[in-house]
């Protein structure tokens, strides 16, 4: 028996005290939907975990209504020292219930619990404590002293890190002094139902914060409700692309974080060991379900061969399987529909002609699984070189020189995040700089911090979130009677002033 | 005995020279009370498609250039406005049908205008940037930068001041321009553009397009290449459709502006146009 | 190069590396060559490493194999023939209440101690042999190696006539520091040649590069590389006389070197950690690094050690947890 064969050791589900059915969060409770009812599974097992409840267009009105409500009667008359408060109870709160939430998330989401536990849910309690404390200091937010909060913030979220990018959304809004609707993905509602029960503990005031769940049509309605002031969406560049065109003519706000196609460059002189963790990382992480993830490697020529051959090494030692066993390192796949999306570009990334390379792993019989790819001899005209996959697929090109990968990286219609690997800090910079991407990281990759800004350039959206600049987009200037029109480049410290122009549609 | 005037051709402005509408289009610029003034260019979309091209390869070396020299360029701007006041002055006059000492207010605001975004190129990275405080062992920064190619629908009931309002912040990061210039009251602009072509500002950086914003200005929402959209002069322009189209890639889009002051003056229409970028590096002793 | 160089060879495979003599310039000229370390990465790595969880027949197989991989180790200045039987019974009977238990490695002594260690030993002295108890002998003016080569040179040579199995020699840190590369391979080449025993058979040469006084981990990675290159059979990484000693980066580090070595070459080459490592939790961390850096074919005697007194007693009373199914106490196992 090979040592390697590590025993099982899954968290235990005992924790958790789910209920079977979960109804809409709206006004301080949970109430039925008038939708109809869906189910989540978990993604490893394909077994039922609750019933949701469905929100329909009255539904999303009694929401963005109770959410006005509790902007003008409490929220927005609230001290900010007092939402501060709130907020870092919420923060503690998350603290305490983190086991709970990190095995629900795996639960539902299917990603290893090891992330859960050591990412995902430390970083939504340092979100609530980074905005919480901004709370009262909104005037060095960079709009002027006394800055106003929109309203209501209409916020929707995707599947890949579902309680994380609750608190991206949440945190700076209530600390701006907005009130939120906010939709979570329909395959990953539960962590956000259990955060609507921390709500309840942390008595923060009914209709702050309301959660509705369902599928595109509740964001839909939620999108287009006229009783909303705010729009923030992470998710496809598809949806986002409908979203702007959505809003385009209204006063709404909008911040939008989308797709990415990130080049991860690897030059020659790269800390090698590091770099290879960095690529698996930056591939890997979240079984790839991740918008700023590194799945274009571009790798000097010189070092491509041994590179890849380090990366299968790599790869051979992760561990696929039970997302709740403490040891895995690649979860299950989210969902069916997101699986065959991956098999589909996996296919033709192969049929155009790149050489496909899996690690050998044991694929569990139920469940939704797909092991670490990689393609070779890829060129930038193949799709899984242009094609955001959002999963544990990797494409590897090479260039020549510092220029070259230069040119390669910004040749996509994204920009939201890349990755440099080199011994040589002039170098670094410089690529740094001519990189059309809104994060970049320099030998490190896929970190995430709630004082750093996140977002990305073209077509991967607007906006930042976190930091100073992820409060600009909750934020307008004082005493201003005139509406506050999208600047959509919401990472400028605030917005342009504008007269209103009715909307002409 | 009077001397016989010599009349000026009003051309477009594209990559530094002053071509005619490649469809040798014109139309009659009026006086408000209908006297004609001039013949200017009609441009058609394969001149704003030429616009495009000729700021897409400004882009780099303007953005590139060093923010004291942007700010410097920029000024030497301002320089030159100062010298060509009396035709501003004399322009306006004429095209707006307004007193001398209006049109002198706002060739004056508008050069003072130029002076003040000029002085924010070397500044506006320190008050908008970051460097934010990680949870780590890494150095973490974060500094806005020129968004790209910006197309502009100027103020359309402005000849000068508008149309500074919204191009000189647009290159104050690096950005360049494609202008739509007010389609009533051209000739400021169609005179800026020979001020721009004797100072330092380099050849498709700014590049003016005269004629009917409505035709021209759906090319530029919709073209792929422009990576921001600024509808302050759009107003009155079907320009819902405008932002529908702009959103199809996602561009960065200012609504329109109306009101005595259109653009007036801030370090939200810099920052507008630009992009954070956020840089983290590993720090380590060993 | 300096005089001893004539008698004296590294590595062969060193010498085909580097198609020629090996010379002060030409080793900086392949050490700074090597690709840096960048630390950051490097501790993430590690950390994540330690987060792996050991449960079960999994953590019996780890503590069992904990045990046979430690070199029972005795360096004080007190240190007396009682002292070292006394370490000698504890090793050939870690656990007496428990006749399954492994006996460790080796026992780890000052050199003029080897005689009452190989006595102690009797009928387990592996003698180099694949089965018993190895004797490892500190030597090279050990832990500081502040003395002449020649006194080095004896100081080992005394302890293989003793019959040390291991030499743990100490690299002049000084030398290395000051860029004398070619010193210190020179050193370690003339120490491996003092290990030589009458019958032309060599005692296994430990190279201990005191990573705590190296400081940085690309000076760690160039004196792996060094050492090995010379011809150690072993990079160490500690004396345990200074802090830090062994840390879970420094030999997942030096284990990426061994594992690139043996990419290179095919040979094997063994990581010793020593120092600091006093619980099963921490070494079961060295294991899974181990493992899923290098293989685990390096999870045996002749490739991988851990240098360590106090680690012992930790292993033996989870070993006595698992096996009644509660806790035991510190008078539940002998302290040496």
């Amino acid at each position: 028996m090979s040592f390697l064969d590590y025993a099982p050791a899954p968290e235990s589900t005992a924790i958790l005290s789910l209920k079977s059915d979960y109804g809409l969060f709206i006004d301080g409770e949970f109430v039925d939907g008038h939708g109809t009812p869906f189910s989540t599974i978990s993604p490893a097992t394909e077994k039922t975990i609750a019933t949701i409840a469905s929100a329909n267009d009255e539904d999303v009105d009694r929401a963005v209504a109770a959410a006005r409500r509790a902007y003008d009667k409490t929220w927005s008359r609230m001290s900010g020292s007092d939402r501060g408060k709130y907020l870092f109870r919420i923060a503690r709160l998350v603290q305490e219930r983190a086991r709970e939430l990190a095995v629900a998330e795996s639960l539902d989401n299917g990603k290893p619990i090891k992330e859960s536990r050591d990412v995902d849910v430390p970083l939504v309690a340092a979100w609530f404590f980074y905005y919480a404390g901004w709370a009262d200091k909104l005037d060095y937010a960079g709009a002027g002293a006394n800055p106003a909060a929109l309203g209501v913030a209409g916020q929707i979220i995707p599947w890949n890190f579902p309680l994380l990018m609750l608190a991206w959304k949440i945190a700076p809004a209530l600390a701006a002094g907005n009130t939120v609707v906010l939709k979570p993905a329909e395959t990953t509602p539960l962590t956000a139902l259990l955060f609507a029960e921390i709500l309840q503990q942390a008595d923060l005031p009914a209709g702050v914060v309301n959660i509705i769940t369902g599928a595109g049509a509740t964001g839909s309605a939620l999108v287009d409700h006229p009783g909303v002031d705010k729009i923030a969406f992470t998710g496809s560049t598809n949806v986002g692309r409908g979203i702007a065109k959505a809003i385009a003519g209204s006063d709404k706000r909008v911040t939008l974080e989308l797709g990415g196609k990130a080049a991860n460059i690897v030059f020659d002189d790269a800390p090698i060991d590091q770099a290879i963790e960095g690529i698996v990382n930056g591939i890997f992480f979240n079984q790839g379900h991740v918008c700023c993830a590194g799945s274009r490697l571009l790798v000097q020529e010189s070092i491509h061969d041994e590179v890849v051959d380090r990366l299968k090494e790599r790869l051979s030692t992760l561990r696929l399987g039970d997302p709740l066993d403490k040891n895995t390192d690649i979860g299950a796949v989210n969902s069916a529909a997101q699986l065959e999306r991956i098999r589909t570009l996996s296919d033709i990334g192969e049929s155009e002609g790149a050489d496909r390379w899996s690690a050998d792993c044991v694929i569990p019989a139920d469940g939704f699984w797909f092991p670490p790819t990689i393609f070779t001899n890829v060129s930038t005209s193949h799709r899984i070189a242009r094609d955001e996959v959002f999963g544990p697929v990797l494409s590897v090109l090479t260039f020549r020189t510092p220029a070259e990968a230069i040119a390669k990286a910004n040749n996509t219609p994204y920009g939201l995040s890349a990755g440099i690997w080199s011994d040589k800090g002039s170098r670094i910079l410089a690529v740094a700089d001519k990189l059309r991407a809104g994060v970049i990281w320099a030998n490190t990759f896929n970190r995430f911090d709630p004082a750093s800004p996140f977002g990305g350039y073209k077509e991967s959206g607007y906006g930042r979130e976190g930091g100073r600049h992820g409060l600009a987009g909750y934020l307008k200037p004082a005493g201003s009677a005139r509406a506050v029109t999208a600047s959509p480049a919401s990472d400028s410290t605030d917005s342009v002033i504008t007269t209103t122009k009715e909307a002409a549609k | 005995m009077s001397r016989l005037a010599v009349p000026k051709t009003y051309k477009l402005y594209i990559g530094g020279k002053f071509p005619r509408s490649e469809s040798g289009r014109t139309y009659e610029v009026v006086t408000t009370k209908g006297a004609f003034l001039a013949n200017a260019a009609k441009a058609s979309r394969k001149d704003a498609r030429d616009a495009v091209v000729a700021a897409r390869s400004a882009v780099s070396g303007w953005a590139n250039a060093t923010a004291y020299n942007r700010g410097q360029v920029l000024y030497r701007i301002a320089e030159l406005l100062e010298g060509r006041r009396a035709q501003f002055i004399d322009e306006i006059v004429q095209s707006e049908g307004v007193s001398t000492a209006a049109a002198t207010r706002q060739v004056d605001e508008a050069i003072d205008r130029w002076v003040w975004y000029a002085g924010w190129a070397d500044k506006y990275v320190q008050v908008t940037g970051n460097a934010n405080p990680v949870s780590g062992p890494y150095f973490n920064l974060s500094v806005p930068e020129p968004t790209g190619v910006v197309a502009i629908v100027a103020p359309q009931d402005s000849s000068l001041l508008g149309f500074v309002s919204v191009v000189a912040p647009a290159l104050v990061a690096g950005n360049t321009v494609v202008v739509l210039a007010s389609e009533r009251l051209p000739l400021s602009a169609i005179t800026l553009s020979e001020v721009l072509a004797t100072s330092d500002v380099p050849g498709g950086v700014v590049n003016i397009l005269t004629g009917s914003p409505a035709e021209v200005a759906p090319w530029l929402a919709s073209h792929a290449d422009v990576n921001a959209i600024d509808l302050t002069g759009a107003g009155a322009l079907d320009w819902v459709d405008l932002e529908i189209a702009a959103a199809e890639t996602l561009k960065r889009v200012l609504r329109p502006e109306g009101g005595a002051d259109p653009a007036a003056p801030s370090l939200d229409r810099i920052t507008a146009l630009t992009e954070t970028k956020t840089v983290w590096h590993t720090k380590s002793l060993i | 190069m300096t005089d001893t160089q004539k008698a004296l060879v590294p590595r062969p495979t060193a010498l085909e590396l580097f198609d020629g003599p090996v010379t002060d310039a030409s080793l900086r000229r392949y050490l700074e060559g090597i690709p840096g370390i960048d630390a950051v990465g490097l501790e993430q790595r590690a950390a994540g490493l330690g987060t792996r969880s050991i449960k079960t027949t999994s953590k019996k197989r780890a503590l069992d194999t904990i045990i046979g991989l430690i070199d029972l180790t005795t360096l004080e200045g007190a240190d007396t023939p009682g002292k070292v039987r006394s370490l000698v019974a504890k090793a050939i009977t870690p656990d007496a209440s428990d006749p399954s238990t492994p006996r460790v490695a080796a026992v780890c002594v000052y050199g003029d101690m080897v005689p009452y260690a190989v006595e102690a030993l009797g009928v387990h002295h592996a003698k180099g042999t694949g089965s018993g108890i190895q004797v490892a002998a500190v030597a090279t003016a050990f832990p500081s190696g502040r003395a002449s080569l020649a006194i080095k040179l004896s100081d080992t040579a005394d302890a293989v006539d003793a019959g040390a199995d291991e030499i743990d020699m100490v690299i002049d840190r000084g030398a290395f520091l000051s860029g004398r590369y070619g010193q210190v391979f020179d050193e370690i080449v003339a120490v491996k040649e003092a290990c030589r025993r009458s019958d032309g058979s060599y005692a296994h040469l430990k190279v201990i590069l005191e990573t705590g006084e190296l400081n940085t981990y690309d000076n760690i990675r160039r004196a792996s590389w060094l050492a090995i290159l010379a011809g150690g059979d072993f990079i160490k990484t500690s004396t345990g006389k200074v802090a830090p000693a062994a840390t879970l980066p420094v030999t997942l580090l030096m284990l990426e070197v061994v594992r690139d070595w043996n990419r290179l070459t095919g040979e094997k080459i063994g990581v010793k950690p020593a120092g600091g490592i006093r619980t099963s939790k921490d070494a079961i961390k060295y294991l899974v690094t181990v493992a899923e850096t290098v293989g685990e074919e390096w999870l045996q005697p002749s490739l991988f050690r851990f240098g360590a007194s106090s680690l012992l007693n930790d292993v033996l009373l989870q070993r006595q947890k698992m096996t009644t199914g509660h806790y035991s106490g510190a008078d539940y196992v002998t302290i040496d």
